[in-house]
């Protein structure tokens, strides 16, 4: 089947474009980027044209890489229905970005490291998605932390771009050490990290063994998909260039730990208590997220936290056992979302770098493509029916409310808060009138075709796709919830969330200002993003740099280290000074020398019985 | 007995000679003589290995005196070169003189 | 007889050795060592050795002592002047200590009273044998000898060139 030409393609793309897409053309650059992504799109569809009815899933052994002991690691890709889906998204949400980026990208430096980066971030995420093993998955886990740090850092020239860099990257270390965690003691347990051998002993291992491994892939999980308490380097990651956001900090690389966690089903279904944590962590991030969403002023910001709030839904889902619905959540997500974030771009970039909402309004007769594909994320992110966010959501909260009602219902007050946000950031940016001073001029063909592509696909990819039926035949059967009440009840929470953002910004645009000012304290609260970064710095940040500086730099490193170093050089210097006086140059002195030698190596050959008989 | 030495006053000889070597080349200041010193070393060394093949009934000691004859001769030409050219540059044969590296 | 010979050409070589290391001018040093390589060459025939004995008259007392003797008429040596520090404070005690262990390390361990020196003793000393194990047991370093004379040559005609000016 070759499945290894999937992530090879990109690959292929990163190093002709890293090496030589200095000396190319930009249109030169825009084929082998955008060629070898399409290429390994078009090979995913083969593929699964290929597979027929794809009820068996194939694996493919390439080599064995590492064998020690009893470790015996092969690079192995695995494809079945799970990887298929994850493959489309990955590939074709891929695709459309790239095409996006050409105009996005155009007037930007840095052209060619801007897409080897984004080739590089494709082969790591297929990676991901293919290998058969914990450690490969973890390979393509690892590398797309390194693609997303250098796209975060893309304007290495701004210091807060390379600062939210190295965030993104340090606070996704705690997570990974969760994950390697999880993985030592897999091996452990299980002798093996492939995902068949494990999965088929998990059933009968101990259920704290299992709760254990299922609380450190969650603690992976968690940083990966920037959950609580390790979600404050997803907002700080719109440092990057937009289609980077869209790709990697929407559609793609954050949903991993939803598939890595899906993927370990086995494990977290004889997990409880390691799902019912996910479930809490997840509500409390859709919560927590939708709150500070609420009042943000820059129009990626508001989208960040968006992020975080439906990747909180999508670990509702998996943790009321709905993996199926976890990842429908994904799906539609990954359409809406990146969406979303290319419109933003596509406002961004019409208005040449303004991101701040204030600045904004009255754009919908301006650019009028951008206004119409935007309008479609926003009903499918509020969970308008028929769109897709209804069906991926709908499924996650009747799975919710059997496993939980009160979970249930903070998601449902969630969906009304997800309404409001983007309702609001629509109308800020598109309606009333323009409060800016730049310019506003629609986008090139390059980047609103894609968006026409998305817009398409979150209004009908809910029923086009109905995942869970795809997805029946690998996760264990849910409960369905009988009572339709619920589902009336969670699109009523999204009316609400549009007709009190209409009233708040169209009908009475005051009413805004004067219930922020009614409400001082809650209102700094969330729109300081509940101070969690200044908690951070306080309690973990500063006393960190502190105790690194005074114990182990001015202590260990100067003190100790440096002290051992230094005395040893001393020494030598020391005794080298006395022993120099024998070099005298005096050729008749080390002759004396020789001799003074050869008489105490005979004295001690007699003394020491060096002697015959 | 009379008529037989023993082995041993051979190889007290080639201490006493190499002895007298070193000596040579620690009292004399003379670049020449401490040379030809290290050649009266050489010359003891060959006496007691000549001393130890005729122990040995062997003729392994005879061929090691020969290589060491070999290696003398080119000893000799060598430092004998180094020696003219020391003497160019510094005028003086006293080896007490030649110091220059030190420290 | 042996014992007679022994005595007479060592007491010679000792009297020469001493010679070489008292004399102040080296020419005197010069035929006092070829003293002592002549009644080494008759020592070497006591122990049967009689292809070495020839090659210290040819090649150690003919060649290179000739060498020697031309290059201190070359430099116009004279009597060594007495300046720096004598070594007799430390090298003579650390000589006699040196000497006084050899010999007795010898006397006492290394041969007994029973071995001894006849003239005729060996007679595996002459050139058919020392060619026979040069050219067999020996031919890589005779070989590896010639390239050494080589670079010997070359070293020496390079170190004692005069400078192109």
């Amino acid at each position: 089947m070759q499945l290894w030409l999937i992530p090879i393609l990109p690959l292929a793309g990163f190093l002709i474009n890293g090496i030589f897409g200095r000396r190319f053309s930009k249109s030169l650059v825009n084929t082998v980027a955008i060629g070898s992504v399409v290429l390994s799109f078009l090979w995913v569809l083969k593929t699964i044209f290929a597979m027929g009815d794809l009820n068996t899933s194939i694996e493919e052994h390439y080599f064995t890489w590492i064998q020690s002991g009893t470790i015996d690691i092969g690079c192995d890709f695995l494809v079945d229905r799970l990887t298929i889906v994850m493959l489309l998204v990955v590939t074709g949400i891929g695709s459309l970005i790239h095409v996006y980026s050409i105009g996005y990208m155009s007037h930007e430096g840095g052209y060619y490291r801007f897409f080897a980066y984004m080739n590089l971030f494709m082969f790591f995420m297929l990676v991901l998605v293919l290998g058969a093993n914990f450690l490969l998955l973890f390979v393509g886990w690892e590398g797309v932390g390194l693609c997303s740090y250098l796209l975060i850092g893309f304007y290495f020239d701004k210091k807060f771009a390379t600062d939210a860099g190295n965030k993104a990257f340090i606070v996704n270390r705690i997570g990974d050490f969760g994950f390697s965690l999880a993985m030592f003691y897999i091996f452990k347990n299980f002798g093996s990290l492939d995902f068949d051998k494990v999965f088929h002993q998990a059933a009968s291992a101990p259920e704290w063994v299992l709760t254990t491994i299922g609380l450190l892939l969650m603690v992976g999980a968690c940083g990966k998909s920037a959950q609580i308490p390790l979600y404050v380097w997803l907002p700080d990651a719109m440092a990057g260039p937009t289609p980077v956001s869209a790709l990697i900090h929407a559609a793609t690389m954050v949903t991993a730990g939803v598939y890595m966690t899906a993927r370990s089903w086995v494990i977290f279904t004889h997990a409880p208590g390691a799902m019912d944590v996910i479930a809490i962590v997840g509500i409390l991030t859709a919560f927590l997220a939708a709150t500070i969403g609420l009042a943000q002023n820059d129009i990626k910001k508001v989208f960040a936290y968006s992020t975080v709030s439906q990747l909180g839904y999508m670990f509702v889902g998996i943790g009321s056992g709905a993996f199926s619905a976890g990842i429908y959540h994904l799906v539609t997500h990954a359409f809406f979302k990146a969406l979303l974030f290319l419109g933003a771009g596509s406002v961004i970039h019409a208005l040449s770098g303004e991101q701040d909402l204030r600045n904004m309004g009255g754009l919908r007769k301006k650019i009028p493509i951008t206004f119409w594909t935007m309008v479609c994320a926003w009903v499918a992110i509020s969970g308008v029916p028929p769109f897709s966010g209804f069906f991926s959501k709908d499924a996650i909260l009747l799975a919710a409310y059997q496993h939980s009602p009160a979970i249930y219902w903070i998601g449902v007050v969630t969906a009304g808060m997800t309404a409001f946000y983007v309702s609001r950031a629509m109308f800020m940016t598109f309606f009333g009138s323009y409060r800016g001073t730049a310019h506003a001029h629609e986008s090139p063909a390059v980047m609103w075709v894609p968006l026409a592509v998305l817009a398409a696909l979150s209004l009908v990819g809910g029923w086009l796709f109905p995942i869970p039926a795809f997805l029946k035949a690998m996760f264990p059967a849910i409960e369905k919830a009988g009572n339709p009440m619920l589902m009336y009840i969670s699109v009523l929470a999204g009316f609400a969330g549009i007709g009190l953002a209409y009233l708040m910004y169209l009908r009475k645009p005051g009413m805004a200002d004067s219930l922020a000012q009614t409400f001082k304290a809650p209102y700094q609260l969330i729109y300081n993003k509940y101070f969690v970064d200044e908690i951070y710095s306080a309690t973990v940040v500063r006393p960190l740099i502190g105790g690194s500086r005074m114990v182990l730099w001015k202590g260990v490193d100067a003190g100790l280290i440096d002290g051992i170093v230094n005395g040893v050089g001393a020494r030598c210097r020391d005794v080298g000074s006395v022993l120099r006086l024998l070099q005298s140059g005096n050729i008749r002195s080390y002759a004396t020398w020789v001799l003074f030698g050869s008489v105490a190596l005979l004295v001690a050959m007699g003394l020491l019985g060096g002697l015959p008989r | 007995m009379m008529n037989a030495v023993p082995i041993s006053w051979f190889l007290t000889l080639s201490a006493i000679l190499f002895a007298l070597g070193v000596a040579g080349f620690l009292f004399r200041r003379n670049i020449i003589t401490v040379f030809m010193s290290i050649e009266l070393m050489l010359n003891a060394v060959n006496l007691s290995f000549v001393t130890f093949s005729y122990q040995h009934k062997e003729v392994s000691g005879h061929l090691f005196t020969f290589f060491v004859m070999v290696v003398a001769a080119a000893e000799a030409a060598v430092g004998l070169a180094i020696i003219l050219t020391v003497f160019k540059g510094r005028s003086t044969l006293n080896i007490d003189d030649v110091n220059s590296m030190k420290h | 007889m042996d014992v007679i010979l022994f005595l007479i050409f060592a007491v010679v070589a000792v009297v020469c050795a001493i010679n070489v290391v008292v004399q102040t001018h080296p020419i005197s040093s010069a035929l006092s060592l070829v003293g002592v390589m002549g009644s080494l060459a008759v020592l070497y025939l006591l122990l049967g050795a009689e292809f070495i004995a020839a090659a210290q008259v040819i090649v150690y007392a003919g060649a290179i002592m000739v060498l020697f003797v031309f290059v201190i008429m070359l430099l116009n040596a004279g009597a060594e002047t007495k300046k720096g520090r004598s070594y007799l404070i430390p090298g003579a005690p650390l000589l006699i200590v040196f000497l006084g262990l050899m010999a007795y390390y010898v006397q006492r361990y290394l041969f007994p009273e029973s071995a001894v020196v006849r003239f005729g003793g060996f007679t595996g000393g002459g050139p058919k044998d020392i060619g026979n194990a040069l050219f067999t047991t020996y031919l890589l370093p005779f070989e590896v000898t010639s390239i050494l004379i080589l670079v010997a040559i070359i070293g020496a005609v390079v170190l004692a060139r005069k400078e192109i000016e």
